[in-house]
C-alpha cells in the first residue's frame, strides 16, 4: 500500500504512456482492415489469400518481432513505434476475417434494394454495408481492443514504458505490491476500454438494441405488472 | 412509355431466363405481369431500371435506350418496391424515405419534410417517423417502402410483390390504397405478383407469363376474363375450374352469385349501388 500512495506520480505516468501505445494500434486494425476486408469479398481469390495471409500473423512470436520491425522499418531498437506497428499486426490478425465476415453478413436483399433505389457502389458500401455490419466490427474490435491492451505490457521487456515496467521493475526490485498493481491496472484499463467501445456502439449504431428486440424497462415493468395482475 | 424490344436474358449459369420479349407499357396505367415462380417476373422488372441488363435486345423509356442512360442515375428517377419493404434496417422510417433526395443531394431538412409529407400520402401515422424499420407491422413496413418509392417524384414506380409477405386482410387495405394513389398520381406503375386476382384488381393491363417470360396473353382483366387466349391462361385465371363463371341463384334472403360449384362468391348489386332487382 505505502508503494502505491508514494508512487502515484509514476503510475500516472505509465498509464498514459500505456493508453499511447495502446490506443494507435487499435484504431489502425479497424480503419485498415475495412479496405482489406472489403476486398477479401470482391474476388473469388481475394477470400482465401488474405484471410489466411492476415491470419497467419498471428503466429509470429512477439520478441522475435519486435527485433526484426526497426531492421525493416528503419527504427531504432527501443523506438515505441515498432511496438505501435507489431501490435497493428496482431489486431489485423483478428480483425481481418471478422470485418470481411461482418461485411459479407450483410442481408442479399438490404444490399439488393439499396443498389434499386438509386446508391452508388461507393455509397451503398459506405452508407449501407458498412453501418450494417457494425455490430460484428464492434464485436471484433473490443476483442483486439482487450488483447492489444494486455499485449502492450510485453514491451517492457525491450525498454519501452508501460504498465508492463511495472511488472518487470516490480520482479527485479522485489516488489510485490508493484507486480501487483501492473496487473490490475492492466486489466481495469483494458475493462474501461472496452466499456468505452460498448458505449460508443450504442450512441453510433441506436438501431442495434431497438433490432434486437430488446425492451425497454417501462416495457417490462408494465408486462411484469400485467403477469401480477 | 416503356417499351421492351426483343429482350433476351440469358444468366452466366446459361438458364435462358426471358426470350425474346417484347412488350409495350403504356404511361400512366398501371401494369401487372402476373406468372408463376420462375416465370422471370423479377428479371423483366430489374431489366427496367437496369439491375440486370439484357444478353440482347432493348428496353426505351420514352424512346430513350436505358443502355445508354448511367444505371445509378436512371435507379434515382424510378421508385422501387420490394418484397418485405427492403428498408434500410439501420435508418428510422423518416430517414428511409428521404433516401433517395438525400443521395439526389436535396437538403436533409427539406427531404426529412417532404417525407413527412409522403407519409401522410400512403396513410402512415407521422408518430411512426423516428422508429425502425423492426418495431413497424409488415403492412406498416409496406407502406413505407411505397413511400420510400414515391420520394423522387418519379414518373415509374416499380413493385415487384410489394403485398406479398402480408395477411389477406392488410393485402387488401394496402391494394385499395394503391389504386386509391394511383388515382391521385398517375404514375407508371409496373406491378410483379403471382396473385391473379391481385392482376385482375390493380391492372388496366394484365401481362400473363409462362415459364421463359414467355407472354401468354395481354390485355385488360376484362379481355383475359371473357376470352382467354389459350389453355394456360384458362387454367391460370381459374377460368377452367369454373371459378369465374358466376350465375344467379335465389335464396330465402335474396339473390346471390354462386360459381361453378355452387359455392356463394358474392351479391348482385346494379351500378347504382343498391341491391339489382
Ligand atoms: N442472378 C441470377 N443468376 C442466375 N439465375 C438467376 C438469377 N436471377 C434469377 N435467376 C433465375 O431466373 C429464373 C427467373 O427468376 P425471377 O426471379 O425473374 O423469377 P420470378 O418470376 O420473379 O419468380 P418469383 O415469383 O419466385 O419471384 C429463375 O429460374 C431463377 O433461378
Ligand atoms: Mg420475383
Amino acid at each position: 500500500m505505502n508503494w502505491l500512495v508514494n508512487n502515484g506520480d509514476l503510475i500516472g505516468q505509465l498509464v498514459v504512456a500505456h493508453l499511447l501505445i495502446a490506443i494507435p494500434p487499435i484504431i489502425l486494425s479497424l480503419v485498415i482492415s475495412v479496405p482489406i476486408g472489403w476486398l477479401a469479398n470482391r474476388y473469388a481469390w481475394s477470400r482465401g489469400t488474405l484471410l489466411t495471409g492476415f491470419g497467419l500473423l498471428y503466429a509470429i512470436p512477439s520478441l522475435p518481432l519486435f527485433i526484426i520491425l526497426p531492421l525493416i522499418i528503419g527504427t531504432g531498437l527501443r523506438d515505441s513505434i515498432n511496438l505501435v506497428v507489431a501490435l497493428t499486426l496482431y489486431g489485423l490478425a483478428l480483425m481481418v476475417r471478422t470485418t470481411a465476415d461482418g461485411l459479407a453478413s450483410v442481408d442479399p436483399d438490404v444490399r439488393q434494394s439499396a443498389s434499386g433505389v438509386g446508391f452508388s457502389g461507393r455509397s451503398q458500401f459506405f452508407r449501407v454495408e458498412l453501418p450494417l455490419a457494425g455490430p460484428v466490427l464492434l464485436a471484433g474490435i473490443r476483442v483486439v481492443a482487450v488483447s492489444t491492451i494486455s499485449l502492450t505490457t510485453v514491451g517492457a521487456v525491450i525498454g519501452i514504458s508501460s504498465l508492463g515496467s511495472l511488472f518487470t521493475d516490480g520482479f527485479q526490485r522485489g516488489i510485490g505490491a508493484e507486480i501487483l498493481t501492473g496487473i490490475v491496472l492492466t486489466i481495469i484499463l483494458a475493462l474501461g476500454v472496452d466499456g468505452l467501445l460498448v458505449l460508443l456502439g450504442r450512441i453510433l449504431m441506436p438501431w442495434v438494441a431497438v433490432n434486437s428486440g430488446r425492451v425497454s424497462r417501462r416495457e417490462r415493468r408494465r408486462a411484469r405488472l400485467a403477469v401480477v395482475a | 412509355m416503356i417499351e421492351f424490344c426483343s429482350v433476351t436474358k440469358q444468366f452466366p449459369g446459361g438458364t435462358l431466363v426471358v426470350e425474346d420479349f417484347s412488350l409495350v407499357i403504356p404511361s400512366r396505367k398501371t401494369t401487372v405481369l402476373v406468372g408463376s415462380s420462375g416465370s422471370g417476373k423479377t428479371t423483366l422488372l430489374r431489366m427496367i431500371n437496369r439491375m440486370v441488363d439484357p444478353t440482347s435486345g432493348r428496353i426505351e423509356i420514352d424512346g430513350e435506350d436505358t443502355a445508354l442512360l448511367e444505371p445509378v442515375a436512371l435507379r434515382r428517377r424510378i421508385g422501387y418496391v420490394m418484397q418485405n419493404s427492403g428498408l434500410l434496417p439501420h435508418l428510422t422510417v423518416i430517414n428511409n424515405v428521404a433516401t433517395v433526395p438525400v443521395l439526389n443531394r436535396v437538403p436533409k431538412k427539406q427531404a426529412r419534410q417532404d417525407a413527412l409529407l409522403l407519409l401522410d400520402t400512403v396513410g402512415l401515422d407521422r408518430s411512426l417517423a423516428d422508429r425502425y424499420p423492426s418495431q413497424l407491422s409488415g403492412g406498416q413496413q409496406q407502406r413505407v417502402g411505397v413511400a420510400r418509392g414515391l420520394a423522387a417524384d418519379p414518373n415509374i414506380l416499380l413493385m415487384d410483390e410489394p403485398f406479398g409477405a402480408v395477411d389477406p386482410i392488410v393485402r387488401a387495405e394496402l391494394q385499395t390504397e394503391l389504386l386509391r394513389l394511383q388515382t391521385e398520381l398517375d404514375k407508371t406503375v409496373v406491378f410483379v405478383t403471382h396473385d391473379i386476382d391481385e392482376a385482375f384488381l390493380l391492372g388496366d393491363q394484365v401481362v400473363i407469363l409462362e415459364k421463359g417470360g414467355r407472354i401468354a396473353q395481354v390485355g385488360s382483366p376484362t379481355e383475359i376474363l371473357s376470352a382467354p387466349a389459350t389453355d394456360f391462361v384458362a387454367t391460370f385465371i381459374g377460368a377452367d375450374r369454373g371459378k369465374r363463371e358466376l350465375s344467379i341463384r335465389s335464396s330465402p334472403s335474396g339473390d346471390i352469385l354462386v360459381d361453378a360449384d355452387g359455392r356463394a362468391a358474392g351479391v348482385l348489386i346494379d351500378s347504382a349501388g343498391g341491391p339489382a332487382l
